[in-house]
């Protein structure tokens, strides 16, 4: 249910890096979205859909890049995925380990077409 | 043309959660943001906590809830201030609410805020509100497998409660097998056994949360 509040915070983030770079139009949004949190791709796009028209962003893409949970063992320092071990060490055995990646929850960037491009005759 | 943005979705609540927690540390006051699933026990922690604490600690209740003001009714039998939020569908509290919650309380007059989240294991994980200090209950009846299925939670706490415990010998829970995920998933973590039914453990936990309000005193 939170991912409603979540997009209209991308769209405020976007917005303001895109007023900042006087684009006319937002042509792709970057995200980079960690398997650990509780953000589901689909439902940040349907609210997307629901809430970017009329602003900048309106018909841009979403790239959601996620990030697979990955572990470091504390006893032998293998990294390993999530997933398959249960958080238990492949390779020495131990229970647990510290979190390299999964966390994330950013936008990365934004592809911008900027007022001079949008000129007639010119492909942006 | 790209532009790098690499900014947190989440930033705008992070920086009034922040401005929440300079206000509270201003004011010398704990807040302990209480996680757990619906029906683990949450109201009835905090409850038991109120009853040890009262003529030791001045300490003021925030209820999050989708609707209802079930749980404020039965805080506010033992006589202390409580605000009750309902998040109208919302799954999870956010500083903003907090922030609004805060304005309600008598703030100069207390030591510790206890802000029971919205039942749910995934969504408050992602919203800081302020807070000092963060629990999570793990109910015996729920299984010891929810370190396994919601690891956010279990990283983002600085205490796992189990509570129930006057249920183990009648459900299947591993306290032993429990107890060596969540220390490794989460090396600082304090791990209390409780039952709020028997009462059993809840001194402890008490002790603990005092504590946690010794070290944020103001000097």
């Amino acid at each position: 249910m939170h991912e409603l509040s979540i997009t209209q915070n991308i769209l405020n983030i976007v917005g303001d890096y895109a007023g900042r770079a006087v684009a006319q139009k937002v042509t792709v949004i970057h995200l980079v979205v960690g398997e650990l949190t509780g953000f589901v791709d689909d439902s940040i796009q349907f609210y997307f859909d629901m809430l970017s028209p009329g602003t900048m962003a309106e018909g841009a893409r979403l790239e959601i890049q996620r990030i697979p949970a990955e572990v470091r063992c504390r006893s032998c320092g293998a990294i390993f995925a999530l997933e398959g071990y249960k958080w238990t060490c492949p390779l020495c055995g131990e229970v647990g380990g510290d979190v390299q990646r999964g966390r994330e929850f950013r936008i990365d960037s934004i592809e911008v077409v900027q007022g001079a491009d949008l000129t007639p005759g010119r492909e942006p | 043309m790209k532009v790098s943005v690499v900014q947190g979705i989440l930033s705008a609540n992070d920086q009034l959660a922040a401005q929440n927690r300079d206000q509270l540390d201003q004011l010398g006051i704990c807040v302990v943001n209480v996680m757990a699933s619906p029906g683990s026990g949450k109201t009835s922690l905090i409850l038991r906590t109120l009853d040890q604490l009262a003529g030791r600690m001045r300490v003021a209740v925030i209820e999050g809830d989708i609707a209802s003001t079930v749980d404020a009714d039965k805080v506010a039998t033992r006589g202390v201030p409580v605000v009750q939020i309902n998040t109208g569908g919302q799954c999870h509290l956010d500083a903003p609410m907090l922030r609004n919650a805060l304005a309600q309380l008598p703030l100069d007059q207390l030591d510790l805020i206890f802000v029971e989240n919205v039942g749910n294991l995934i969504c408050p994980v992602d919203f800081r509100l302020g807070e000092d200090v963060n629990v999570v209950i793990a109910s015996v009846p729920e299984g010891d497998d929810k370190p396994y299925k919601y690891p956010g939670i279990f990283l983002a706490v600085d205490a796992v409660v189990i509570n129930k415990v006057d249920l183990l010998p009648y459900v299947h829970f591993d306290v032993a097998a429990f107890r060596r995920l969540v220390t490794g998933m989460n090396p600082g973590l304090q791990i209390l056994e409780v039952s709020c039914e028997t009462g059993q453990g809840i001194a402890e936990w008490v002790a603990w949360i005092v504590e946690q309000r010794e070290k944020r005193r103001r000097p």
